[in-house]
């Protein structure tokens, strides 16, 4: 999850026209470049794509996937879908979340850990399921999902 | 076998003869006896490893080597739908059906299987309440059950390669429009077929495109919605993966009928591997002359880009969506004007969701009267469903309108663990309701749905068992949907909250029944007020959980006690000391301290720490952990 510090914002507006329809497809190929939008970055995207701040402000903070803020170094999604909700899921993200120091979903202090809780991953079969940094927990329980996170921390 | 084209220009396909030339030298160039290994790789499967047994297969058929007369071919493919199966493993042309199988499987498959035609015992199915063991795929009741017209090629064919596709009849409804049909002539099949959207709503599609058709020329756009933002639905991620060119032929059809030449796909962002295989096809069909400029030399352009989607539940209606993929905030505004008027940048816009177009595709090809000889009299056609929760055979499912919900829960779904009922049965996402095993026997079709107090939605079915409790479903989804809403309408914005909070009063064992009577008003407001689907459907669960369960709402209020065991407050713990063996697991689990025991003797959890995380119960190995 570490920002790739070899592309720079000019390289990504090259990939698509100076046109205002571009302005999400430039926030997500920033957002994925540097794990979250900067100040600088929102400031070039709207010169490029001839969108008001205001504007670009709103729309990087209404989609869920836009972050302004740095991002952890570890990413731990737990899945709130409604199969796995059934299956516990809420408790799940609610030990985990105490476990890590945190009072709602969001990045620690020491930028090492950010919990997600997303809506639905479409793996129902395999509910409830977690995602630490991109690999599925199947089945996943808090004390399984402890534990990874443990694994991380210790890495 | 792939034919081998010398630069791409070669590819493309100038007519209907060409393309009909190139699919039955593909077919022919294919042995129907030939040995092929399937091995799932939808998300699912994936998930849970699949990609390991495919590398582990191709190492034991190289070390088999010589010993194996004719190599057989490793197919991977999308989602055959039988997720709590997976990883899945098909022998063709035999048919045989391996489940969970692990990477150590391979060896026997290739060694027992591959070379000497004998199945392997351990990793076929076996029926969970008759205990006999099944060898195909056509034999088990998950799969017999079902009609397959959208998922036909789902799992048999390699959906990044156009070649299998096409020998599976990939393009043949496109070719017959454009060589045979005028646009007019399309959207007739279409209305005369009575297919209606599958994104939920039920909306006839032919009356849509008409609507868009009476504006004579100009700009116009098509746009297939794959923003399938519901919790507990797969339906249209797996068909993406799994058979991508039913979707673009689809949409291709569509922007001839409408006059349209640009199509856009809005693709939830959560599905990488749904956006990988679109491009590969878009990509492909471009090469091969079925999409761009000049379609299959009939003069028709149309060509089709992706928008991915940035985490916006809302964008899943069909204004917000558009204003999405102009680049704005996805707020809905007013209609009309109707997209059909004006859309997309202002233009005359159809809007499909990706089930309906993959639907648009075998109209054209097997006809509309065929169509119209599935399902019910006023909903046609068949319909995905992505069977979850508390069921034994959790996955994706393709039924025809009309079958009942205790068919698709209890014969094809394997039934409920544990019980020979469904408490529950949740339809249409957030904006739908749950159905009481009283209505098991209700025909699953549009209107049934509604007059039932829920709706058909995109097809997300979630089974309940007696385990889970109403009051807490209904909170889950007004939550969900107070965290989606846009905040544009006020009914929607303050309205959802209202209901969450009393509903968590209720968890809490809060409230009167006055606030059951202020539920109801409070409803009827904003579903009447509300801007768009989101909030007009949004009172959907509560009001449907009142219908069905309102003595359950009366417990909690009335005697201060959650039926299900679920309602945090209302729920103590407790350890049963016949089962207890004294491990400890649960103590050193407990983050508050409250369990206490020596070892190997009962334990036993102190109520005024307990915080009811449950981490006791997940770390019990012998099931002595009680909710009462």
């Amino acid at each position: 999850m570490k920002p790739a510090v070899d592309i720079d914002v000019d390289e990504i507006m090259e990939r698509y026209p100076g046109r205002p329809e571009y302005l999400i497809f430039l926030l997500q190929d920033v957002q994925a470049a540097f794990n979250y939008i900067s100040p600088e970055a929102l400031a070039l995207i709207c010169d490029y794509t001839g969108v008001p701040v205001s504007q670009a402000y709103a729309a990087a903070t209404f989609y869920k996937s836009f972050s302004l803020e740095p991002k952890g170094e570890n990413l731990i999604q737990v899945c709130l879908g409604t199969a796995c909700h059934l299956k516990g899921s809420g408790l799940i993200a609610e030990n985990l979340l105490r476990r890590i120091g945190l009072d709602e979903p969001g990045t620690t202090e020491d930028l090492k850990y950010t919990v997600e809780t997303v809506n639905c991953l479409g793996a129902c079969a395999l509910a409830p399921v977690a995602v630490v940094n991109g690999a599925y927990q199947p089945k996943v329980t808090s004390p399984k999902l402890m534990k990874a996170v443990e694994k991380l921390g210790a890495e | 076998m792939q034919v081998t084209a010398k630069d791409s220009a070669d590819l493309r396909l100038g007519s209907l003869e060409e393309l009909e030339k190139l699919r039955s030298e593909l077919r022919a160039a294919e042995d129907p006896d030939q040995t092929k290994i399937i091995v799932c790789h939808g998300t699912g499967c994936m998930a849970n490893n699949s990609p390991a047994v495919t590398r582990a297969l191709r190492e034991a058929l190289a070390k088999a080597g010589q010993d194996i007369k004719v190599m057989p071919g490793i197919k991977t493919t999308g989602c055959h739908g039988f997720c709590s199966r997976g990883p899945l493993v098909i022998i063709k042309p035999m048919n045989i059906f391996y489940q969970q199988v692990k990477a150590d499987d391979a060896e026997d498959i290739v060694q027992k299987t591959i070379l000497n035609g004998e199945p392997v015992v351990r990793l076929l199915y076996v029926h969970p309440q008759t205990k006999e063991t099944i060898q195909t795929t056509e034999d088990i009741p998950f799969y017999s059950g079902q009609q397959r017209v959208v998922l036909q090629n789902i799992g048999q064919i390699d959906p990044t390669d156009i070649q299998d596709a096409l020998k599976a009849g990939a393009y043949a409804g496109l070719a017959k429009t454009l060589t045979t049909m005028k646009p007019s002539q399309v959207i007739e099949a279409v209305t005369k077929s009575g297919l209606r959207g599958r994104g939920g709503a039920g909306f006839p599609t032919g009356v849509k495109w008409s609507l868009a058709a009476k504006h004579k020329g100009g700009q116009k756009y098509v746009l297939c919605n794959a923003d399938e933002g519901d919790p507990g639905a797969f339906m249209d991620r797996s068909v993406m993966e799994g058979d991508p060119h039913a979707v673009v032929e689809g949409m291709i059809i569509g922007g001839y009928a409408i006059g349209a030449d640009t199509g856009y796909v809005y693709v939830r962002a959560e599905y990488p591997l749904a956006i990988r295989h679109l491009e590969k096809a878009l990509a492909d069909a471009r090469a091969y002359g079925l999409l761009g400029q000049n379609i299959l030399g009939s003069g028709f352009d149309f060509d089709i880009s992706i928008n991915r989607g940035a985490g916006a539940f809302v964008c899943g209606e069909e204004t917000a969506l558009m204003r999405s993929v102009e680049g704005k905030v996805g707020e809905p505004v007013p209609r009309p004007p109707y997209p059909s008027d004006k859309g997309l940048f202002g233009k005359p816009s159809v809007l499909n969701n990706v089930e309906t177009w993959a639907n648009v595709s075998r109209i054209l090809d097997k006809g509309a009267d065929w169509f119209a000889s599935l399902g019910t009299a006023k909903s046609k056609g068949t319909k995905v469903f992505a069977l979850v929760g508390k069921v034994n055979n959790v996955g994706l499912v393709e039924v025809p309108m009309g079958i009942s919900l205790r068919d698709i829960v209890m014969k094809i779904g394997g039934g409920v663990p544990g019980s020979d009922h469904f408490k529950a049965v949740q339809t249409g996402g957030p904006s739908g309701g749950c159905l009481p095993w009283k209505d098991a026997d209700l025909p699953v079709d549009f209107d049934s749905l509604i007059e039932a107090g829920s709706m058909m939605g995109s097809g997300g079915m979630i089974v309940m068992d007696d385990r889970d409790c109403m009051v807490d479903v209904a909170k889950y989804f007004l939550g969900f949907l107070e965290e989606e809403s846009c905040g544009k309408c006020l009914p929607c914005r303050l309205g959802v909250p209202r209901l969450r909070e009393t509903l968590t009063r209720f968890s809490k064992g809060e409230g009167t029944l006055q606030d059951i009577d202020d539920l109801y008003s409070m409803a009827e407001a904003i579903k009447a007020g509300s801007l768009c689907a989101l909030g007009g459907t949004a009172p959907n669960s509560v009001l449907s959980t009142l219908r069905y369960f309102r003595d359950e709402y009366e417990a909690h209020i009335l005697e201060h006690r959650c039926p299900a065991g679920v309602c945090k407050d209302l729920i103590t713990y407790s350890i049963d000391p016949e089962v207890c063996t004294g491990c400890r697991a649960c103590a050193r689990a407990c983050p508050q301290g409250a369990i206490s025991g020596e070892k190997k003797k009962p334990h036993a959890i102190d109520e005024s720490l307990c915080i009811r995380c449950g981490m006791c119960m997940e770390s019990c190995k012998f099931g002595a952990i009680q909710v009462s």
